[in-house]
């Protein structure tokens, strides 16, 4: 029940990072590929529909993880204080300047909202990089379990830490290009003319670079937490998970080459999904590894609801999740292909 | 530390209250739209006008309200650490449906009702009106359990550690605290909406804009105002009265700024409360009532304040009687305003009766002030417990996170939810002077 509901706990997570990925993603990109308004509101117009919903993926994996694992939840959220509270201005501006752009018409009103849409979505996608970083290199937890970690320190991975180090900053920079392919492979698909052809180019570029990084990444993972490797070695599915993030990222540049791009933003997702399964692999029992702290991690274990209390849980995560699969299937069909953008003062 | 505990209660009442601004209007408001929506399809495309017009009003306070939403759940764990380990088997349970079961809904189907018009059918915009009055009524109900097991406690046992976890989940679900306490808050909010809605058909009336679809948005807005305000304090509001006389009676003593216990008590309709002389100051009160209100005889005993121990009683009495009497009064005064203009509405002479016209546009913010005053007062009626006699405010924080930093974070949201409410106010002005123009005029779609 435990290894279930740490399945389960990633599944959603991932599925936050694959779905509010194309459209944080999209955010970076909004002032590169997007220079009119008449393009700006096609890039607006791709996302419109999703954002809100997609971004319910990071509300229901945080319900999911009260439920499941109370513990990790608290010790996580409150000794990373101060950098979730910057996460969450940074998803309250980036909310209300999709939604209030539109609503004025003037060039001034609408430039600024542009710059808080790219920013924050920018920022966003290096804080959540940073976290998964923090996780990868541990947190110096205490005999009761809590930590409290200030921004940053002397930016070293060695104790004492801060949120912000080369590690965790690369990985977040790491995030940023990953979620720019996924964004733009997602633009690329949904949008056509110049912003179609500049995101389908800058989804390619960025698969690129990620080609490169990726394994450079995989080496200073290992070498910063290398238990990590212990376990990945011994683990096939976590080799079957990063198989798949391969073959997802070359799919990423195929089929942009063939201008494929729903091809494209499968292959992204692919890659987004196989990375994040591998790691869940990978680290499993683990959710928040203790180093340079007299406390023993948190674990699914140790840190879990108990039984019967997860079975509950099962009961109506099952009755839900198959009604939420709808709901994004009826979405889906009624903006089905190339957005088209509204008239002046309707949608955004 | 007991510095920052002032910090973290403070933050999380402020942006709780601030959030509660939206989805006060929202829940209610969704259930008016899909009275219009209906009535449209009945052939009077005015009440599409009227609907087309709701729902970018929706729009806008759906979009503050979700980003001012995602706090709180968060705050659960950057600021209450310690309740959510020990309470976390338990509300994360409702917590987490919140997220399945009603988010998912409302944040799919809202984005077809806002802009979905010209793509789908009028029976399918229709449905997606009916799925997120749905959504919205959905998760006011999981979010209201989750409260109401910290009021009252039920459905848990103690798991080996000494944290709570659940128990019976049917007991926990059916919770009679949450039913009443739902009842009464849904209520609340569609007097808001109402009020909302009869304002500004007053506010057209007034100027002479919009005739006949102000004097749909006056009459829909009246009828149900009156209805709904009736029903925030009968049998609502009595249900949830009984219960706290019932499991907090401590409380109800606090409420009512009544120290010493006896038969035939008071209530108090004005005077103001001496925590320290321990005695109400000017009291203006009908003897006998309170004792009826909460127990069903005038002779039956309530509890004054002097019976419990000081440990034990909420931390600020004086707001939190004010914040009662606040609401209590408020209430009353609208189901006046709202019986009359009913009547008027009745005899076909509300659209010319100017000085009701003047009240109903001006009494719109009285619902709100009620809704957070009535909020004000189940949670300082709550202190000093976080899960009621289990849970004290003082062990739920977060141990380590300092108090400047706490400070700082509710600085940070001060400001930016300052900036926040001035830009939703500019931007819900606009929409009102734009007002509800067919669509063939130029109208938005």
């Amino acid at each position: 029940m435990v290894e279930l509901w740490f399945g389960i706990v990633s599944v959603m997570l991932t599925m936050y990072v694959v779905m509010d990925g194309f459209d944080l993603g999209a955010g970076v990109l909004h002032l590169l590929v997007a220079r009119s308004n008449e393009e700006r509101r096609q890039v607006l117009a791709a996302i419109g529909p999703y954002w809100d919903a997609n971004e319910v993926w990071l509300l229901a994996t945080g319900g999911a993880l009260f439920v499941a694992f109370p513990r990790v939840l608290a010790s996580g959220l409150s000794g990373f204080y101060f950098a979730i509270f910057l996460v969450l201005w940074c998803l309250i501006l980036r909310g209300v300047s999709i939604e209030f752009r539109g609503h004025v018409d003037s060039t001034l009103w609408r430039a600024f909202w542009d710059s808080v849409f790219a920013l924050g979505s920018t920022l966003l996608c290096v804080f959540f990089g940073c976290a998964l970083g923090n996780l990868l290199r541990g947190l110096p937890l205490n005999a009761e379990g809590w930590f409290s970690l200030p921004l940053f320190t002397d930016f070293s991975t060695r104790s004492p830490v801060g949120i912000l180090d080369w590690f965790t900053v690369l990985v977040g920079v790491f995030a940023l290009i990953a979620l720019v392919m996924q964004g733009g492979t997602y633009l690329a698909w949904k949008t056509d003319g110049p912003v179609m052809q500049r995101s389908g180019r800058l989804a390619a570029g960025a698969a690129g670079v990620l080609c490169g990084l990726w394994p450079v990444m995989t080496i200073l993972t290992l070498r910063t937490s290398p238990q990590m490797f212990a376990q990945f070695a011994t683990r096939p599915l976590a080799w079957v998970c990063a198989l798949l993030a391969a073959v997802g990222l070359v799919a990423v540049l195929a089929a942009v080459r063939r201008r494929s791009y729903r091809g494209a933003f499968l292959g992204s997702s692919a890659f987004l999904v196989g990375l994040m399964a591998a790691t869940a692999t990978a680290v499993f029992p683990v959710m928040l590894r203790s180093v340079g702290g007299q406390g023993d991690s948190l674990t699914a274990f140790n840190a879990g609801n108990d039984p019967s209390g997860l079975r509950t849980a099962l009961g109506w995560w099952t009755i839900g999740i198959p009604l939420v699969v709808a709901y994004f299937v009826v979405q889906f069909r009624v903006h089905a292909g190339k957005v088209t953008v509204p008239r002046e003062g309707e949608g955004y | 530390m007991a510095d920052a505990l002032v910090w973290h209660r403070l933050q999380f009442a402020f942006t709780a209250v601030y959030h509660y601004i939206f989805p006060q209007l929202t829940m209610g408001l969704a259930f008016l739209i899909v009275i219009m929506k209906w009535r449209s399809l009945r052939g009077d495309e005015r009440w599409n006008d009227a609907a087309r017009f709701w729902i970018r009003i929706f729009g806008l306070n759906f979009a503050v309200g979700v980003v001012t939403g995602i706090p709180m759940e968060f705050q659960f764990g950057t600021n209450w650490a310690r309740f959510t380990s020990y309470a976390g088997k338990v509300v994360g349970h409702t917590l987490g449906m919140e997220g399945l079961l009603a988010f998912f809904l409302e944040s799919s189907f809202i984005a077809i009702l806002v802009w979905g018009e010209r793509r789908v059918s009028r029976r399918v915009h229709y449905l997606a009106a009916i799925a997120l009055w749905v959504g919205s009524w959905l998760s006011g109900y999981f979010i209201v359990t989750t409260n109401a097991f910290l009021q009252r406690p039920v459905g848990y046992e103690f798991a080996a550690d000494g944290t709570l976890r659940l128990g019976d989940f049917g007991a926990f679900i059916t919770n009679p605290w949450a039913i009443a306490q739902y009842a009464h808050t849904i209520m609340a909010s569609v007097v808001t909406a109402s009020f909302v809605v009869a304002a500004t058909g007053a506010y057209y009336l007034l100027r002479g804009e919009h005739l006949e679809t102000a004097r749909r948005f006056v009459r829909l807005g009246v009828i149900v105002g009156a209805a709904s305000s009736l029903l925030v304090a009968f049998p609502t509001g009595d249900m949830q009265a009984k219960l706290v006389a019932r499991y907090q009676p401590v409380s109800l003593a606090a409420m009512e700024g009544r120290f010493e216990s006896g038969p035939m008590a008071e209530i108090t309709l004005i005077g103001q409360p001496n925590v320290p002389g321990r005695r109400l100051d000017n009291p203006v009160q009908v003897p006998g009532a309170l004792s009826f209100l909460a127990y069903g005889t005038f002779h039956s005993d309530v509890a004054g304040l002097n019976e419990f121990p000081e440990q034990d009683w909420p931390d600020n009495i004086e707001l939190l009687y004010y914040a009662f009497h606040v609401m209590a009064g408020l209430g009353t005064i609208m189901i006046g305003v709202m019986l009359v203009a009913l009547l008027l509405a009745w005899r076909h002479r509300l659209a010319g009766t100017r000085w009701m016209l003047w009240l109903l546009m001006l009494m719109f913010p009285a619902p709100y002030i009620a809704n957070t005053a009535g909020w004000l007062t189940t949670e300082l009626g709550r202190q000093p417990w976080v899960v009621y006699g289990l849970l004290r405010t003082v062990d739920a924080s977060s141990t380590l996170v300092h108090s400047g930093t706490a400070l700082f974070t509710l600085i940070g949201f001060c400001g930016m939810y300052f900036v926040l409410g001035v830009l939703f106010l500019f931007l819900v002005a606009r929409e009102v002077v734009h007002g509800p123009v067919p669509a063939a005029e130029g109208g938005h779609g």
